[in-house]
């Protein structure tokens, strides 16, 4: 599984100074967000300020990488040609357990058991030579 | 209802409009712009040197800044107004309240709106050289493009609601059958059944081909005044009478509804603007990027409950001669899409219906239209009430 992804020809993260952390953090397999000492909400993705009270006194701290599946799609015609190797595959919205929502890829081998709610984890892999936030079904 | 009071705020007195081609040759935006420019300034009966005010659209290929000094120069008018409306598929719809605000203030009298985008063989568009957030946080992950947000949504709506596949599809259908009475879309000649729909390639899951728009090349433009201006010209005036706009987020992950949009402001609000009610309307000109987008509307301007799209469509009838008459030249899933031009595609028809211009597919008494505009993803949207003169 892992050769598969990471001998994709495919754009990886365009990083900056504010998202550094992140992807510093997913390199080491650790799931960091933001959040604000202002307001208490976490923020994703990353930012100079908080969205919500629009704080700049945000800080770094280690989250759960837990989530629940919002809605999915499986991909049969990718809108970067990189991706064609591993079609079809999933990508989904994974509502956070700290709040924000975000997009992955999902590792799944069958879209027919998927529903809203079902609880996925974070599960790091590598592509393009660049270590990704993918999730995975929380194994029950 | 007589003592109702409708204020139209501004006019389209004249409009343009470009056959949708599959590929251009060697034709610049510059050019296109210009071609359909006067075919809007013919339409209402004017010359050139009217136009005082311009409204463009961002340009990420040829003219990436000063985009309203570098169309003012090309077309050769000095306007004493000009801006960029950079609303994505709304851009269209955004820029009539503009034109009608920078009329009511003063700054000028004569807008020209216009849209235009070349498409070559075998040539990518070109990309705007900063996409983020998106590009760092969707586009690494697989999820490149609108289709992938589309579908995000559409699976959304059928895992909350139970909506079906065949559903969607009767709006790809209806969009098809209208194609087939208007000879400029891209569709003409090649209807689609539910069936056909249903059978076309999955492009990404819940999206079948026709449910997406069709990349076209093409250019609308159409021409603005003030509506005491426009009842001395020659050509049938159809008058704002009201709009609506919201802007709720920029990536699918950020939405805050995947089920219902900023439509439900906008719609609304441009509704209560021209005191008049949804169930008033003789043309639905509804933003059509893809069947889901149709289904939301629907739902979000209050024809029928959340959800329950799908039944209601099937109790009504959409063609020029239906109880709904919807997007009559054939929505850009029917028409094409000629990138921001399709968006406007929507306004033209429905300046088309209210002067009673529809040959072949007018709706009949039409009086009163409804006309959408999005952008990104339910992202940004528009909302505008037009009426024809007899208001």
């Amino acid at each position: 599984m892992l050769d598969k992804f990471n001998n994709l020809k495919v754009p990886g993260p365009t990083m900056t100074l504010i998202s550094k952390p992140f992807w510093d953090a997913v390199a080491k397999h650790e799931f960091q967000l933001q959040k604000c000492s202002d307001c208490h909400k976490w923020v994703f993705y990353p930012r100079g300020h908080c969205p919500e009270c629009w704080s700049d006194n945000l800080i770094w701290e280690i989250a759960s990488g837990k989530g629940r599946l919002k809605t999915w799609s499986v991909v049969h015609k990718p809108g970067h040609s990189g991706w064609d190797e591993v079609t079809p595959y999933a990508i989904g919205l994974i509502e956070l357990e700290e709040g924000p929502t975000m997009m992955s890829h999902l590792l799944i081998e069958s879209d027919e058991d998927l529903i809203i709610d079902l609880p996925f984890e974070v599960s790091y892999m590598k592509c393009n030579d660049v270590w990704l936030p993918f999730f995975k079904k929380q194994i029950s | 209802m007589s003592n109702k009071r409708r204020v139209p705020l501004c006019a389209i007195v004249g409009i343009g409009e470009m056959a949708p081609k599959r590929f251009t040759e060697g034709a610049t935006t510059l050019g296109m712009i210009a071609e359909v420019a006067k075919l809007a300034i013919q339409d209402a009966g004017l010359e050139k040197e009217a136009i005082d005010g311009l409204l463009v659209g961002p340009q990420v290929g040829e003219t990436p800044q000063h985009v309203p000094a570098t169309v003012a120069e090309y077309l050769g008018i000095q306007p004493k107004m000009g801006n960029v409306v950079d609303l994505g598929g709304s851009t269209g719809a955004g820029m009539l309240w503009r034109a009608a605000a920078a009329i009511n203030f003063g700054m000028c009298e004569t807008v020209l709106c216009v849209l235009a985008n070349t498409r070559e063989r075998d040539k990518l568009p070109p990309r705007s050289p900063n996409r983020n957030p998106i590009r760092e946080f969707d586009v690494p992950f697989g999820a490149s493009g609108a289709n992938t947000s589309y579908a995000l949504l559409k699976q959304r709506h059928m895992a909350e609601f139970s909506s079906t596949q065949e559903e969607f599809a009767l709006i790809a259908h209806w969009a098809r059958k209208n194609a087939q009475l208007n000879e400029k879309a891209i569709f003409y000649g090649k209807p689609a059944s539910v069936l056909d729909v249903l059978n076309s390639p999955m492009i990404v899951d819940p999206l079948h081909l026709y449910e997406i728009v069709m990349p076209v090349a093409g250019g609308a433009a159409f021409i603005v005044t003030s509506a005491k201006a426009a009842r001395s010209k020659g050509t049938p005036p159809v008058y704002l009478l009201g709009a609506g706009e919201k802007i709720t987020h920029r990536a699918v992950s950020q939405s805050p509804s995947l089920t219902t949009t900023p439509f439900k402001y906008a719609i609304s609000a441009a509704l209560d603007q021209a005191n008049v009610d949804i169930q008033e309307m003789d043309l639905l000109s509804l933003y059509d990027c893809y069947t889901s987008v149709v289904a939301v509307t629907l739902e979000d301007a209050g024809l029928c409950l959340p959800g329950k799209f799908g039944t209601w469509m099937k109790e009504h009838s959409f063609g020029y001669d239906g109880d709904w008459p919807l997007n009559t030249h054939g929505g850009q899933l029917g028409y094409g899409q000629p990138d921001l031009a399709g968006g406007m595609s929507h306004i033209i028809e429905a300046v088309r219906q209210l002067r009673h211009e529809a040959n072949g597919r007018q709706i009949p008494n039409a009086r009163l239209g409804l006309v959408t505009g999005n952008g990104a993803t339910l992202s940004e949207v528009t909302a505008l009430v037009l009426g024809a003169e007899s208001c």
